[in-house]
């Protein structure tokens, strides 16, 4: 894992202690709310529906124990006992107080961690694949490069007011698991038929209002160009984004507007102009972060065998465990989805089991992911018993990644200010259905995204069922949509027809998987059903 | 009715205007119809409350209960956490909210 060398410590601290000072001088009075709001902000501290709600960077989604172990004593110290991990790999804590938010940062700051740039118009924390350093499809790992850009990105003077919030994914294999075409910049490390490493560059996906899937604008960036093209494709933008219109002011937009190939000319333009002003960092420097992200020191002896005895092991062993680029290890996902719980959310003493397996199976190391979930990459096969019946005894054992059950939820109007409806409990109320009708092994694969509002954060767009809730003079409805993906073969799901009430939705749910049952075929995923028949038969069942 | 809502500056709980001071309980909260602008500016300068606000609300079984759901969810609590809201043993809030 990387660490803060003297200069992260420093420019750490000193915010923290800066934005110590912002705090005392709004609650004397000081400083007006307009004046403070955009400073609270810019150290993740928004004001949502029930009080201060803090939002931390997870870096990557990459933690160690301690780093954990750090989060779940400011869930208990300042907070009400758990934390919500979210659809971007950061962590929220939904009741801070302001008197207390700078010691909190302070505490951050003590395990290597901090809020910046978790909200206002600025690069954003950059995400990348949760299996990062452990899959055994990847190119190479990608949070060398996700480093080297977060260092960049950091505070950097020219995108701090950009027209509209700003985020990067990195990734390296073919698969995507990041959702890397839904972002602003999707990144992916890629080989070239010389063997050379470079970088693919996707510009203007996003999902939001105007979904947008982003198209390829150069497919080999050499990495030794990797920050100068960045800059490029940010520097056009910033000139040219629209700052009149905060729903037209993201990238998605510009590039829609302009056409891809134009806003490409101007990035190449732009990159061309770059290339001699000094932007890029030193290689060295590239390989002087990649020296944190070693691999561990892999028992090399570690055997395949897993005792399967025990079915519902067995069943864990089969659906939360991700193939290993070395052999004898695996990487396992511990599902914060228990049926009837709230997805992502974990109390503290939860995050301390996590933060302790971690620890003793996973060479220290904790990935959360962007469904809300978190991995510990490097398990041993000898090891995972042992593992699983530590996490079945925390509540933290449920089999069911990648099912109907693994709901990703925002939080909806239970917690979030924008939000229009509640997505939680329409979460909750699905995962219930399908686990009492024990149809969640029969269904395979299914990804099952709600929202509680057009911006999105609960991936609607790109589930394979997305619900989308919206506020229907003054009641809660729920559009549903189907045919979503984030991954590889991404693509956008489509609105079915009307809305149903928070009951019909759970109905509408099951009516179409039924349809998904009647006519798949062999081994077909629900999307590849709904890909090869159409629309048709779903509506049919749902509408008549 | 109407009804006068902010946030504690210190702690960020939601509050409600009692007429003469601010309660985490809506049920305390007063008709402010015609005043909300002069109490909102008054209360905000002494740092009582932070980013007030006029929301509806009705009489329900003699207490006032705001219009829209989402004040309503901000005056209990989240539906989905009842040992955190505001009255975990009334039955009945549920339907209060809904």
């Amino acid at each position: 894992m990387y660490a803060y060398d003297q200069y992260d410590q420093q420019m750490v601290d000193a915010r923290v202690e800066e934005f110590r000072d912002q705090a005392r001088r709004r609650l004397e009075g000081k400083l007006s709310e307009d004046q403070f709001k955009p400073l609270r902000l810019m150290n993740g501290l928004y004001l949502q529906l029930h009080a201060y709600m803090l939002r931390v960077a997870i870096p990557y989604g990459t933690l160690s124990g301690t780093q954990m172990r750090a989060l779940a004593d400011i869930a208990e110290k300042y907070d009400r006992g758990y934390g919500h991990f979210t659809t971007r790999q950061n962590i929220q804590y939904n009741w801070i107080k302001l008197e207390d938010a700078a010691d909190i940062l302070a505490d951050l700051a003590k395990v290597e961690m901090h809020a910046i740039q978790t909200s206002g118009n600025c690069i954003r924390n950059i995400s990348s694949d949760h299996f990062a350093g452990a899959a055994a499809d990847e190119v190479v790992d990608p949070r060398p490069y996700a480093e080297l850009l977060r260092q960049w990105s950091s505070f950097h003077p020219e995108f701090s007011y950009l027209p509209r919030k700003f985020k990067i994914a990195v990734i390296a294999s073919e698969q995507d698991r990041a959702a890397m075409r839904l972002h602003d910049i999707g990144i992916n490390i890629v080989r070239n038929s010389d063997g050379e490493l470079g970088a693919a560059f996707y510009v203007g996906g996003g999902m939001g209002r105007t979904p947008m899937i982003a198209p390829c604008i150069r497919e080999f960036v050499p990495l030794d160009r990797l920050v100068t093209y960045a800059e490029a494709c940010l520097r056009v933008y910033n000139r040219y984004g629209r700052r009149d219109n905060k729903y037209k002011a993201r990238i998605k937009i510009l590039v829609h507007e302009l056409g891809a190939e134009e806003y490409t000319r101007q990035v190449e333009e732009e990159y061309q102009h770059l290339l001699d002003s000094g932007v890029e960092p030193p290689f060295a420097e590239l390989e002087r972060i990649r020296t944190f992200f070693a691999d561990p020191d892999f028992d090399s002896e570690a055997g395949e065998d897993i005792d399967r005895s025990d079915p519902d092991f067995a069943l864990w062993v089969d659906r939360n465990t991700v193939a290993h680029k070395q052999a004898g290890y695996v990487s396992a996902v511990i599902s914060l989805k228990p049926v009837g719980g709230i997805p992502g959310d974990a109390t503290a003493d939860q995050m301390r089991v996590m933060a302790d397996l971690a620890e003793k199976y996973s060479f220290d190391e904790l990935r959360v992911m962007h469904t809300q979930n978190v991995v510990l990459p490097h398990v041993r096969k000898a090891d995972l018993h042992a593992l699983w019946t530590a996490l079945d005894d925390a509540g933290l054992g449920s089999p069911n990644l990648d099912t109907i059950e693994d709901i990703i939820a925002c939080p909806g109007l239970d917690y979030c200010s924008l939000a229009n409806a509640r997505s939680i409990p329409v979460a909750q109320k699905i995962a219930q259905r399908f686990a009492e009708t024990k149809k969640t092994a029969t269904l395979g694969q299914l990804k099952l995204k709600i929202s509680g509002c057009i911006n999105a954060c609960g991936h609607h767009h790109a589930g394979h069922i997305g619900i989308l809730g919206v506020d229907r003079k003054g009641v809660e409805n729920y559009q549903l949509s189907l045919g979503g993906s984030e991954a590889e073969d991404v693509s956008l799901a489509k609105i079915t027809g009307p809305g149903f009430d928070e009951d019909g939705i759970v109905d509408a749910v099951e009516t179409v998987t039924g349809v998904y049952e009647r006519e798949r075929e062999g081994e077909e995923r629900f999307l590849d059903t709904y890909r090869r028949i159409g629309m048709g038969p779903f509506k049919e069942a749902l509408y008549g | 009715m109407k009804l006068l809502t902010g946030n504690d500056l210190k702690t960020g709980a939601v509050t409600w205007w009692t007429g003469a001071d601010w309660s985490i309980h809506v049920e305390d909260a007063v008709d402010v119809t015609g005043q909300e602008d002069e109490i909102a500016r008054r209360e905000e300068a002494a740092r009582r409350v932070n980013v007030p606000y006029a929301i509806e609300a009705e009489l329900h079984k003699g207490s006032p209960r705001p219009a829209h759901i989402k004040d309503r969810v901000r005056a209990l609590g989240p539906t989905v956490r009842p040992d955190l809201t505001l009255k975990p043993a009334d039955p009945e809030i549920g339907n209060w909210v809904i």
